[in-house]
């Protein structure tokens, strides 16, 4: 049997990296698992880092990489390994690797992002490589005093743009939207505007890649007047938003319309116990490092809780011999504390495990505990007797 | 793995008989570095069959561009000296890679 973690995180961006802290800062077992060589994600082909706060003179690549030394300071394992099946229900977790390895965890954080989304128009494919690109850093150099279109109008679209203005001589950007309205921050917009190698095509999309061996024309198709027109271009940049990687868990995981992960809570908890879901793999307002990294930190801090409160259940109610009496309390109820008094005074004949549902939720939401004071007996791992709310002269009774 | 260059790709690449595979990269590439190791050991593997030959594109845009290559990373098979084919893409996969390699095998 291979090692048993306490965390495996799938996916080495800034979400995945930032779980790895907080996860082996709070002395889990935590085992990353990245499937390329170089950990750090999505960051890893950006340039600039211009909205990190507090980090003002480090790049991107450089600020990822200091995530990955920080995790592995506090003894995250990280290992290459593209993650091709899961097997997540009940406690003991695994995921197999597309080499076949497996691992095995008590929980699971899936952090693997988002890609570029293809949109899918005659020619895109053909020329790929040849001109129709998803890459401005990988490709740019191609193009010095050439000329080339930018598909989209979000802050990645926005932002190549000006980057890609360095090496060529035009860049046209194609936006869906009426003049003047795009989906990226007003700061990369007013950018855009005051750049003087920046042109904009309003209401259109690409309809079409055209070329011989290389691309030499972008067909726009003006979605108001439904009319298409040439425009001559050396190269296309499409940037049209990114699509989360979920194939491995696709079965698994409740997900919401466009694919993301849905959580349940600010835990960052899917729909299976002891499995987070972190960064721009799940449904969320913004996605951006910042956010990444603080789901990370917040997956990290739930799934340490997730695995106390199971371990805890299990060594004491599941897998114990005598009978156990659980008291559902909480600080602030004070009928419950006088329950737990109770209890505490009488010789009991019984094993008595308190349950704060404050703090332990999972427990509470499993065996369906929505009013405190309640009390559970359980017996070889079943609930033989509960009551509710109860009297203390009930008590005895009940015992 | 053999370096090539617009000095000599003439005479590496487009003069030299039988299957070549050429890697364009570039430094601003991380989809090119995380393949090249792979690429490494596909030459070390398969070298005796094919000849492998790598291409920064620093410096050899135009030699790129003559060869339609215009985005990275791409892998562009040769035989004797004709262009067969070309695969490219961030997507791109060192088991994509192989299957291409064996066509030719």
């Amino acid at each position: 049997m291979s090692k048993k973690y306490d965390v495996i995180i799938v996916g080495g961006g800034p979400a995945g990296l930032s779980a790895a802290v907080y996860a082996s800062r709070s002395k889990l077992d935590t085992l990353l698992l990245e499937q390329n060589r170089k950990v750090g994600g999505q960051p890893t082909t950006y340039e600039e880092m211009e909205n990190y706060p507090g980090v003002l003179d480090t790049t991107a690549p450089e600020l990822v990489k200091n995530f990955r030394e920080h995790a592995e300071k506090f003894g995250t394992e990280i290992e290459r390994g593209e993650v091709k099946d899961v097997s997540l229900d009940g406690r003991i977790k695994s995921v197999t690797t597309k080499d076949g390895k497996e691992y095995r965890a008590k929980s699971v954080i899936i952090a693997t992002g988002a890609e570029p989304r293809k949109l899918g128009v005659k020619g895109e494919a053909e020329f790929k490589g040849k001109g129709v690109s998803y890459c401005a850093t990988c490709d740019a150099d191609f193009f010095v005093d050439l000329e080339v279109v930018v598909v989209g109008n979000g802050n990645s679209a926005i932002e190549e743009a000006i980057y890609l203005t360095k090496f060529a001589s035009k860049v046209t950007v194609i936006v869906i939207h009426e003049e003047g309205v795009m989906d990226a921050e007003k700061i990369l917009q007013e950018r855009a505007y005051s750049n003087d190698k920046i042109e904009f095509v309003w209401n259109s999309t690409l309809e079409e890649v055209k070329g011989e061996g290389l691309v030499d024309t972008a067909v726009l198709k003006n979605i108001k007047t439904g009319e298409t027109t040439d425009l001559s271009c050396d190269g296309i940049f499409i940037f049209i938003g990114r699509v989360p990687r979920i194939d491995f868990v696709e079965e698994e995981l409740e997900l919401n319309e466009n694919g993301y992960i849905e959580v349940n809570s600010e835990r960052l908890d899917t729909n299976i116990s002891g499995v987070y879901a972190a960064g721009d793999v799940r449904d969320k307002y913004l996605r951006q490092v910042i956010t990444a990294a603080s789901d990370g930190a917040a997956a990290a801090m739930a799934a340490g809780g997730y695995i106390e409160e199971e371990d805890y259940w299990q060594e004491n109610v599941l897998e114990t011999e005598e009978t156990v009496l659980v008291a559902f309390w909480s600080p602030t109820n004070e009928e419950s504390l006088e329950v737990i008094n109770r209890l505490e005074k009488i010789g009991l004949d019984a094993k008595l495990v308190k349950i704060d549902t404050y703090k332990n939720t999972l427990v509470s939401e499993r065996y369906d505990v929505n009013e405190i004071p309640t009390v559970l007996k359980i017996e070889d791992g079943e609930v033989v007797d509960r009551t509710v709310n109860p009297k203390l002269e009930e008590i005895n009774e009940f015992i | 793995m053999l370096e090539v260059n617009k000095e000599n790709y003439e005479e590496e690449v487009l003069n030299a008989e039988g299957v070549v595979m050429v890697d364009f990269w570039g430094e601003g590439c991380e989809r090119c570095l995380e393949l090249m190791p792979d690429v490494e050991a596909f030459a070390e593997e398969y070298g005796d069959k094919i000849k492998f030959a790598k291409l920064n594109i620093k410096g050899n845009r135009r030699l790129a561009m003559s060869q339609q290559v215009m985005g990275l990373p791409s892998m562009v098979f040769y035989v004797d000296g004709e262009k067969k084919s070309h695969l490219s893409g961030d997507e791109l996969t060192a088991e994509e890679i192989e299957e291409e390699i064996k066509k030719y095998l």
